[in-house]
């Protein structure tokens, strides 16, 4: 069925000059859509032409209103030879054909040439008319909303939550093909960004095909990346959840806070309200149950793979969790693996730990682009292998999941992460129900406001005070899922420091963002690993092997450097845990970051101790000692910095909350109580014979090293990788995103890894160095979403890329009245490094080492409970016997921030950040997806200031582009931003350097919360057109 | 390119293993930088064992590419003042490091010289764009909140006085642009600032130069200047066009402020815009007709009658008012004649550019001889003025007052008050209306004038 697209070309500005001899520019465009073009007339000599063209209509079918991007593009008219193109300007048409989402693109656009970069502006105006296809044989899926935010968007509720999707498509590289060797540059990337550009338009397509046969009616989560594999061609490929997501009216709006819409605002946001409720009582959580019903229908594409999930939960440890689940096991086919990371209230029962498989393959040229059946069977692998280690953890679902891959030549690594978690079994099986026929879904779908949420609401608070007898919402999900007494995994298990009724491990690490319930002592940090190995050039299959090889020893150093570094802040959990594995002709790159904090409900950390391996030598034990000595202070010193309070002197406050109470109770009872709990305590100190480290060992000299000299936080900055601060709730409105990129060149080619180690570890505590240094005029504030990307290009390259994220709200805590900023910052450090290798022999056998690495990939997060993990040497972990306080002093203490910054002038200035929401303000609507994806490209490398110039000025065209169509479509910020690719590549003694930038968000428009509480919900709506409006203009 | 620092790991472990083998034989480390951008390592293991001393080179690491990109453009405007002064960046990284901002976050001198360049960077990619200030706000590649974008601009546009005085009166060509280095030499400004100034005079000037209306308001219509910067360029514009002669030694004494001000007389009285404003007016150049028309100012020296009878009325309201009354009576024939011949020349070109240099020579200097005070040329030229109007048969009322504006309240204040005064009698900016002398010049007038008494 068709749609009618209209576009209307109204003028341009500042555009370059063309014509030397009158300084001047006879501009016209072209109007391209599918095989259709138009063209205005030439307004002759001006660089401000006004065309204000009449509205050109293309009649298309939707499918290729999916596909296919609008294609503007600004010429010179020239009477005698070809017309010269000025540049071009592609829009996705896919925000307007969801009728939620924006209705018209209208404003300024950049022009890009790839060649020139920016080249004036131009100012178009473009509608569609859709009408609608309700045939079930249809190959579009307009209507389909897609968000990149990893929580569920602010002003929609979910009302199913149907699983995973999954979509894959590969074609061949323009840039890789034998016309590549007639065409100018220009040609072949504008081919290059056209066809990526299709093809994410077609993989969008897909996937609303999937998610409209489950039923569904958006995507949340969704990450869409490309594999540029070189000479084997070019995939595209996504994942995302499957949601029915319902839209709040405004009187709604009012009546269910935000909770029910954002359950990580409530833990950033200045509701005090909420800052006391995740102690003691549910109901207020109650309106947020609705959002949670969810289903777990199984993915249609990945139903080939063999059925091993069914009796997966066996060993859950709850019973009344397993009951209930195992009903629906018959529809259940497949785990529900999840893209999320942040969750409504009592979505997550437990948490199981990170889950995480690796695989090496050996890329292979794609012959048949319409059959990309090997490259899904490769994923199709890894999903299926992630499920089984999430149920050798006694879970059901993963969630947090993502998935990534790191190409060098023809070896390329994919990895993917998530957590191990069950889900209430109480919202399983209500989805269950609902899956029982997807027609019955549907049908339930037009009322779900109303009725639905009442019902659920009524129902659902009941189940949760009964499920709360099992486990309280604060400390339920870090309560282990799988069988005490069949542990996957060597682990330490106490029972849970705020209920006493459950077993908690003494660590746990995921890949999610801290839950809004959960308790949290202090303040987090970003911890971070970082881990360097040579390895022996080699080609195909023997490269591969001497990869997988080494995959698990680098896992397992990671591990181990994640673990001290979170003993030496005296912490027990990281959220958020990103491990990068890149592959270069000469090395392994691993980098991990994560957010380290200390949960209330888990045990107190212990420390740290060094023992020497023959302590004959006197001053060999003196070396030791002050080894020691410098480690316990360090410990001391972060507990301050991140106010980890031992529980003494908390106790001591009057009306302490419940956690302490039941804290300082089971002190008093711990005598009379039960022996297994000194039993634990036993145990832990069993401990102290953990850690063993030589300290003459290089190694060991070098894990010490990297220990201590992880460069200390300047005084006024925090920095984390998750969504929000842990332990810091009051946000300015201000923020600041930034992206940093850094080569570094190796110059000597013979470096052992500790050589490396070092090097990269510097690079990194640099780079963040210097962030803390430009941002220090915003002092306090924090780095959030700190992200860094490392990858090794080149030959005796590194090249570390940040995109640095900076949001400056302004925060006021601790009792103090002193205003402070804090930001969020993404940050991806790119790290690269390969070697010319002779040109990759064609077709070799791709070759499987994916079992053989997955296994022991695994081995971190099986890792992960072991406190006895032994080494050379002699590194003790203790238990101590100290607890800290679980209750952050900042929360009690904490005000609302009353101050925003003043309200941004009428020009439209658009703010992008990768945080899914914006502090102090509020989302009233989304307008759709924005994923670019640009190549710059230069011959002139020098004029254009080096390297350095030459990226500067391509990122800030970036962004730019992204600005413009954000604000285009009538919003004001971007929100859940990810730049997912950049990549550089140079060639000095040609002058000659090319970029390419993948960027994606959602498009939203924000109101400040002091504007909306001044005006009545009907208003705002009115309020956010006029927002539009200003945008556009 | 900068080149990092070195890693040394390896050697450490090299040594480390002689520590083993040798055994409590001294170790003794080197670090030394002989190369610029190579860091060295000399061990020397005790001297019994010189042959173990090794010099190798250690890794060397350069950064290849560093770069920082906000969504909101980031700016320091402490840097950016140091940019404008045209420092290189290891240049500006040292006065960064004394300013002690080595002090701040930790930072190291690798993280300075980074935000160093990546801030000049950013500069030297928003410089373009200050070339035509108006089109900053409406750009869309950087995101610059507007109270930024307010100060990028003037602080870009500010210049040095001390430069401005001395390309003022000269012709912004590639030429003047030559000698820049010269003035660099003098001044202590360095070159790329000096050219960046000559730049924004000739941009200015070249968008200005035609267009219609009042000049100041037109520089800040395009320009987006402050109003007391809009107004120097004014007459920066205005003495570039007029070229007036303001190198001469005898007029160094002059700063740019004072050109400043007399250009700003020299607008608002003889150009056309200063008598009709609703006309299409240029500010820029001189009326033609006004000039040619002072040539009938001759009658008030060529007329004996009317000369006498001039001076007769300046007398009487002069008498007893000013000390050096004798030498003015003696004198009023000549003074009067300089003035009156000044005004009637300025029909060649050649002594409109000679205008400041002819009153120096032709006014100032004999009144300097004679020992006058501000006070009391102030006071002359006023009565000097209003008594022409008393002249029965002078007719040419508003051309005198047109000319003697200009020369009565520019030229007497700033123009003289250096040259005749030693002691700073005048506060540093005579204002036009300053007509009646400061309260100190009063207080000496009348214990001068007791004494007399």
């Amino acid at each position: 069925m068709p749609g009618k697209l209209k576009a209307k070309i109204v003028a341009g500005r500042h555009l370059p000059v063309m014509d030397r001899a009158s300084d001047l520019t006879d501009a016209f465009v072209e109007v391209k859509f599918g095989n259709t073009t138009f063209k205005t007339d030439v307004f002759p000599k001006s660089l401000n032409p006004q065309w204000n063209s009449e509205w050109f209509k293309f009649e298309v079918d939707d499918e290729d209103l999916q596909d296919e991007p609008l294609q503007i593009t600004v010429l010179d008219h020239d009477t005698y030879s070809a017309n010269d193109a000025i540049g071009k300007v592609y829009i996705d048409i896919d925000p307007l054909l969801s009728c939620e989402a924006a209705t018209v693109i209208s404003g300024w656009l950049p022009i890009y040439d790839t060649i020139h970069g920016i080249r004036g502006e131009i100012n178009v105006l473009v509608k569609v008319d859709l009408f609608n296809d309700l045939n079930r044989f249809r190959q579009s899926s307009c209507g389909v909303k897609f968000f990149c935010t990893t929580s569920i968007p602010r002003c929609y509720r979910v009302a199913l939550v149907h699983g995973f999707v999954e979509e894959l498509v590969v074609n061949e590289d323009p840039e890789y093909q034998w016309i590549d060797r007639i065409r100018t540059p220009r040609a072949s990337n504008e081919a290059r960004q056209r066809l990526i550009s299709l093809m994410s338009g077609e993989l969008q397509r897909k996937i609303g095909l999937k998610v409209l046969e489950m039923g569904g009616n958006a995507v949340v989560g969704y990450l869409q990346c490309f594999d540029l594999e070189g000479e084997s061609g070019l995939v595209v490929r996504a994942i995302g959840t499957a949601c029915t997501l319902d839209k709040l009216s405004p009187g709604t709006d009012s009546k269910e806070p935000v909770f029910s819409e954002d359950p990580p605002h409530s833990l950033s946001g200045p509701p005090t309200p909420l800052r006391t409720l995740p102690s003691s009582s549910p109901p207020p959580f109650s309106p947020s149950k609705p959002c949670s019903r969810q289903s777990s229908s199984s993915d249609t594409d990945l139903s080939l793979t063999p059925r091993i999930g069914k009796t997966s939960p066996a060993s859950s440890p709850s019973p009344p969790l397993s009951a209930p689940f195992l009903i629906p096991t018959q529809k259940l086919t497949e785990f529900p693996i999840f893209t999320l990371t942040c969750f409504p209230p009592g979505f997550l029962v437990h948490v199981g730990g990170v889950v995480s498989t690796r695989s090496v393959k050996l890329l292979d040229r794609i012959h048949n682009p319409d059959e990309p059946e090997t490259r899904d069977a490769w994923w199709e692998e890894i999903r299926q292998e992630i499920k089984s280690h999430a149920k050798a953890l006694g879970c059901h679902a993963v969630v947090g999941y993502s998935e990534s891959t790191s190409i060098c030549e023809e070896v390329c690594i994919l990895s993917a992460s998530g957590t191990a978690a069950m889900l209430n079994p109480r919202f399983m099986r209500e989805g269950c129900l609902d899956t029982g026929g997807s027609d019955h879904r549907l049908s339930r779908q037009p009322h779900p406001g109303m009725v639905g949420s009442e019902r659920g609401e009524g129902e659902v608070s009941s189940t949760w005070l009964g499920f709360e007898d099992a486990s309280p919402p604060s400390c339920g999900f870090v309560h282990i899922p799988y069988d005490e007494f069949n542990m996957p995994f060597p682990a330490q298990l106490t029972y849970c420091y705020h209920c006493r009724r459950q077993k908690v491990p003494d660590v746990l690490f995921t890949t999610i963002d801290l839950p809004a319930e959960a308790e949290v002592t202090g303040k987090g940090c970003l911890i971070q690993a970082r881990l360097c190995r040579t390895k022996k050039k080699a080609q195909g299959e023997v490269n591969a092997t001497s990869i997988s090889n080494l995959l698990p020893f680098m896992e397992y150093e990671l591990h181990t450097q994640l673990m001290n570094k979170l003993k030496l802040r005296s912490m027990n959990a990281l959220f958020g845990l990103r491990i990068q594995i890149s592959v270069g002709e000469n090395m392994l790159l691993g980098l991990a970051s994560a957010t380290g904090v200390y949960l209330s409900a888990l045990p107190a950390p212990g420390g740290i101790q060094i023992a020497g391996k023959t302590p004959s030598d006197l001053s060999y034990d003196q070396h030791i000692s002050t080894m020691q000595k410098r480690i316990d202070d360090t410990i001391a010193k972060n507990k301050e910095l991140y106010n980890i309070h031992p529980p003494e002197c908390i106790e001591e406050v009057v009306g302490s909350p419940i956690p302490d109470r039941q804290r300082s109770s089971r002190l008093f009872r711990s005598t009379s109580e039960s022996s297994d709990e000194l039993s634990e305590l036993d145990l832990s100190h069993g401990k102290k014979d953990a850690f063993v480290l030589e300290i003459d060992d290089t190694d060991a000299v070098e894990d010490i090293q990297s220990l201590l000299t992880d460069a200390p936080i300047p005084a006024g900055f925090y920095s984390c990788n998750t969504e929000v601060m842990p332990g810091i709730h009051n946000w300015t409105s201000g923020l600041q995103m930034f992206t940093s990129v850094r080569v570094y060149r190796l110059s000597n080619a013979n470096l052992t890894n500790q050589g490396l180690n070092k090097i990269f570890t510097d690079l990194c505590e640099n780079l963040l160095k210097s962030l803390y240094f430009k941002l220090r005029s915003m002092i306090p504030c924090c780095l959030c979403h700190l992200n860094f990307t490392v990858a090794v290009p080149e030959e005796e390259l590194i090249q570390v890329r940040g995109h640095t994220y900076l949001s400056t709200p302004l925060l006021l805590w601790s009792g103090e009245n002193e205003e402070q900023l804090q930001f969020s910052m993404e940050l991806c450090g790119e790290s690269t490094i390969s070697n010319n290798q002779p040109t990759a022999k064609p077709s070799a056998p791709s070759v499987d080492y994916g079992s053989f690495a997955d296994r022991c990939s695994t081995w971190l997060e099986l890792l992960r409970l072991k406190a006895h993990t032994i080494r050379r040497g002699s590194v003790k972990t203790i238990s101590s016997s100290e607890r800290c306080s679980p209750l952050p002093e900042g929360r009690s203490r904490s005000l609302r921030s009353t101050r925003s910054l003043p309200c941004g002038a009428p020009v439209t200035v658009v703010k992008m950040t990768p945080l899914s929401f914006l502090p102090g303000t509020r989302i009233v609507k989304y307008l759709g997806i924005i994923n670019m994806f640009f190549i710059r490209e230069t011959t002139s490398l020098r004029e254009e200031g080096g390297v350095s110039g030459f990226l500067h000025s391509f990122i800030a065209e970036v962004f730019a582009m992204v600005r413009a169509h954000v604000a285009a479509l009538g919003g004001n910020a971007l929100v859940s931003y990810s730049m997912k690719e950049c990549v550089f590549m140079e060639n000095p003694n040609k002058n000659q350097a090319q970029c390419l930038i993948n960027v994606s968000g959602d498009a939203v428009i924000f109101i400040r919360e002091s504007d909306q509480e001044a005006i009545p919900p009907l208003l705002t709506s009115r309020q956010t057109s006029s927002t539009g409006a200003d945008g556009t203009t | 390119m900068q080149i990092r620092y070195a890693v040394f790991t390896p050697i450490l472990c090299r040594t480390q293993r002689f520590n083993c083998a040798i055994n409590n034989t001294r170790l003794q480390m080197l670090f030394t930088q002989t190369v610029p951008g190579a860091i060295y390592l000399l061990a020397t293991v005790s001297p019994r064992l010189d042959r173990y001393i090794t010099l190798v080179k250690a890794y060397k690491m350069s950064m290849e590419l560093d770069v920082f990109v906000g969504n909101t453009t980031i700016m320091d405007m402490e840097v950016y003042q140091l940019w404008l002064d045209g420092l290189t960046v290891s240049d500006a990284v040292k006065v960064r490091m004394d300013e002690g901002a080595l002090l701040e976050c930790e930072a190291n001198p690798e993280v300075l010289t980074s935000d160093t360049m990546d801030q000049f960077r950013t500069f030297q990619m928003c410089e373009r764009l200050l070339h035509s200030p108006t089109k900053l706000g409406s750009q869309l590649l950087y995101q610059i909140p507007a109270q930024n974008q307010i100060i990028l601009i003037e602080r870009y546009y500010e210049f040095d006085s001390v430069f401005a005085r001395e390309v003022l009166g000269k012709k912004l060509s590639k030429g003047t642009k030559k000698d820049l280095d010269d003035i660099s030499c003098k001044t202590g400004i360095t070159l790329k600032s000096c050219r960046r100034q000559f730049d924004n005079f000739k941009r200015v000037f070249k968008v200005v130069e035609e267009l219609k209306g009042p000049l100041v308001e037109n520089i800040q219509r395009h320009f987006l200047l402050s109003d007391t910067l809009a107004r120097d360029y004014a007459a920066i514009v205005f003495f570039a066009n007029s070229r007036f002669e303001t190198g001469k030694r005898k007029l160094q004494y002059l700063s740019f402020q004072d050109f400043a001000f007399c250009a700003g007389q020299l607008i608002s009285y003889w150009t056309i815009g200063a008598m009709d404003s609703m006309m299409e007016d240029m500010d820029v150049d001189l009326e033609k007709e006004f000039l040619n028309e002072l040539k009938d100012l001759k009658v008030l020296v060529n007329d004996k009658d009317m000369m006498d009878q001039h001076k007769i009325l300046v007398c009487a309201a002069l008498r007893g008012k000013i000390k050096v009354y004798k030498l003015m009576e003696v004198n009023f024939k000549n003074l009067s004649r300089a003035l009156v011949n000044l005004a009637s020349k300025l029909t060649h070109t050649k002594d409109v550019r000679d205008l400041f240099i002819d009153l120096v020579e032709k006014f100032i200097e004999p009144c300097r001889y004679d020992r006058w005070t501000v006070a009391e040329i102030t006071l002359f030229l006023t009565h000097y003025t209003n008594a022409a109007h008393c002249l029965g048969t002078f007719r040419h009322q508003m051309i005198w007052d047109r000319y003697m504006g200009v020369i009565k309240s520019s030229q007497c204040s700033p123009l003289l008050h250096l040259s005749l005064i030693k002691v700073n009698y005048l506060s540093p900016t005579p204002s036009i209306s300053s007509v009646s002398p400061p309260v100190n010049i009063l207080n000496e007038l009348n214990t001068f004038l007791i004494c007399k008494l």
